[in-house]
């Protein structure tokens, strides 16, 4: 590198630009949190949702599945389960959801396995809500198809 | 080695290289699962090996970075470390909690190990690479928190340089915004948005800085190239990568909630975060041909240079392939997440870390500059087949990938395959990956082998 670029050119560079995109990902982020209501549906978080998330978080469900695209690729996206196996009704997917926990592991030779997680009829309602909730957020049409 | 207190470094290298050996056993039995899925099950559901795979790496990488911090920070600030007993001490802490935590997820149903440890009362479990127990994070912030200010005292009491400023800044940065992980709102969509500042500003973040220290570190020391020509190259690469991968965090936020702008800001700045990558490599292969020495220990900067080429290779170019929102659409979720974050992974961080400890090991263990060469020879075949390895693994998981998107995304709602479906029609890729993968262990037992081989560095006879 030329002479005319020194070392503390890129130093200016370095901290300058850094302090300056710190600060505009700050203001989208505010931007964002302030637009987010009207995206997530917030209002429908109610207790069993909660309870469906915590249920969610602490069978680890993500060590396999994907939610919205994310977490393990070893299971399907369940992001749009609601719609998938539900039909995008709540009576039908909460009858569809007892049904599967339930069957849980499937017992066919060499398939990926589910465990049995024990959950009760009640834990069940509170993940089928969780589901319904989440198939419901303003996702930008993501993902493209009903498979996810 | 100059300094006496830089020997406490050598336990973290050791234990970073047993864990990592632990995470590619997981590997492989996550890779087989991937085939035949009742594969140790339910001994070993895939949740938890996978769990247990991704929460190896990222602590022998942290173990790792710990142990490159109290090797070369006395040695940049020309001082001896403020408290090795300190170190010694938070070295058994974070041992026995890394490994109380991996063998909890071995042991104990996760929902039993979430109400062992309480966490309904301040849930943080659960979440994707965050699945340690709240009382492990807590521990992971004590650690970190008595490192920064160990190494900390060393610098102010000692010389600043650009390297170990960046250094620091680069580990404050890594605990500040693993607070994050403390943050989980009932509401999925922010608890999504503020996960990413966990996971997306550590790895696109700084821990670019932490990697470009280290590795200006190793090329000052090996190549003899002025200092003040390394340290621009240094402030160049971390500019860059600041200034694309803040923003770049949108790339994350196409498809979770949040609003439609961050697929243009997240497509036009993550379309430069290749750039970094591409300067690291240039850097190491510049400096290089600029030495003003011949380092003995060439297996040390051949992982230099490795390191660079890898890591554009894998977070470079394979991240820039799905980041464009129109791309990542179909994408977003596959199997070619898989293949990024495989290769992106091992060609940064992994072999950062490598880099160091191929460096500083030989110094550690009393060999002078460098082991003998045929221990070198040994290491060098572990570097080319791990190597090879992983760029036939994420190709693999590649084409994996692109049939996945191929059968199950691209075709209209009536006419995709399901996910199993899908699954069952990519089975040789799998297979692939997974015959790659037990040429990845080959190459880490002739690595581990390298380090059983005797004799000081005896490049001098050999060029007499």
């Amino acid at each position: 590198m030329a002479d005319f670029f020194t070392k503390g050119a890129a130093r200016n560079i370095y901290y300058g630009g850094s302090v300056f995109f710190i600060l505009v990902f700050l203001g989208l982020t505010l931007n964002t949190v302030q637009q987010l209501p009207k995206r997530d549906h917030r209002e429908n978080i109610t207790e069993s949702v909660e309870k469906g998330k915590l249920l969610w978080e602490e069978n680890n469900c993500i060590g396999c599945h994907t939610l919205l695209g994310e977490g393990a690729y070893f299971a399907p996206e369940l992001g749009n389960v609601f719609y998938r196996r539900g039909g995008g009704d709540s009576a039908s997917f909460h009858a569809f959801l007892q049904g599967w926990m339930a069957a849980q592991p499937i017992p066919v030779e060499g398939r990926r396995k589910m465990p049995q997680f024990n959950l009760s009829e009640e834990q069940v309602k509170n993940l089928a809500d969780f589901l319904e909730w989440t198939a419901k957020v303003n996702t930008e049409k993501w993902p493209p198809n009903i498979e996810g | 080695m100059k300094f006496a207190s830089q020997s406490v470094a050598k336990p973290y290298f050791m234990f970073a290289l047993a864990l990592f050996a632990g995470q590619i056993l997981f590997g492989l039995i996550m890779g087989l699962q991937y085939v035949v899925g009742d594969f140790l099950f339910p001994a070993i559901p895939f949740n938890v090996a996978r769990m247990v795979h991704t929460n190896l790496l990222i602590v022998w990488l942290l173990f790792g970075f710990m142990g490159a911090a109290y090797y070369l920070i006395p040695e940049e600030a020309d001082t001896e470390l403020y408290s090795p007993k300190l170190a010694w001490i938070l070295f058994w802490v974070f041992a026995a909690a890394g490994t109380l935590t991996i063998l909890g997820y071995l042991l104990v149903p996760y929902a039993g190990l979430a109400h062992m440890t309480g966490n309904d009362l301040l849930p943080t479990m659960g979440r994707e690479f965050l699945e340690q127990p709240t009382i492990t994070k807590i521990g992971i912030v004590v650690v970190a928190l008595g490192f920064l200010f160990n190494i900390g005292m060393t610098v102010l009491k000692g010389r600043k340089t650009v390297i170990n400023t960046i250094l620091i800044t680069g580990l404050i940065g890594l605990a500040v915004m693993f607070l994050f992980s403390f943050y989980n709102p009932s509401n999925l969509i922010l608890d999504k948005y503020f996960w990413w500042w966990v996971v997306h500003l550590w790895v696109e973040g700084v821990w670019e800085l932490i990697m470009g220290s280290i590795l200006a570190f190793v090329l000052i020391k090996t190549t003899g190239v002025d200092r003040e020509v390394i340290e621009k190259w240094l402030y160049v690469i971390i500019g860059m990568a600041l200034i694309t991968g803040i923003l770049g965090t949108g790339h994350h936020y196409y498809w979770i909630g949040a609003p439609e702008y961050w697929q243009w800001v997240g497509s036009i700045f993550s379309a430069f975060e290749p750039l970094p990558f591409f300067a690291m490599t240039l850097f190491a292969f510049n400096m290089v041909n600029r030495r003003r020495r011949e380092h003995p220990n060439r297996a040390a900067m051949l992982w230099a240079m490795g390191t660079g080429v890898m890591a554009f290779l894998g977070a470079g170019v394979w991240g820039f392939l799905h980041t464009l929102a129109p791309v990542n659409y179909y994408t977003h979720g596959t199997q070619i997440t898989a293949a990024h974050g495989h290769m992106a992974f091992y060609g940064a961080y992994a072999m950062i870390v490598l880099t160091i400890i191929s460096y500083a090991m030989p110094q550690l263990r009393g060999q002078g500059e460098a082991t003998s060469r045929k221990a070198q020879v040994v290491e060098m075949w572990g570097f080319w087949l791990m190597t090879i390895s992983m760029v036939f693994i994420t190709l693999f998981l590649t084409g994996a990938g692109i049939l996945q998107v191929w059968l199950q995304r691209l075709p209209e709602s009536s006419a995709a395959l399901n996910f199993m479906a899908a699954q069952d029609q990519v089975a040789i890729f799998y297979w692939l990956r997974e015959i790659t993968g037990v040429v990845f262990l080959i190459g880490l037992i002739c690595y581990f082998t390298s380090f059983a081989i005797k004799g000081k560095d005896d490049s001098a006879e050999q060029n007499a």
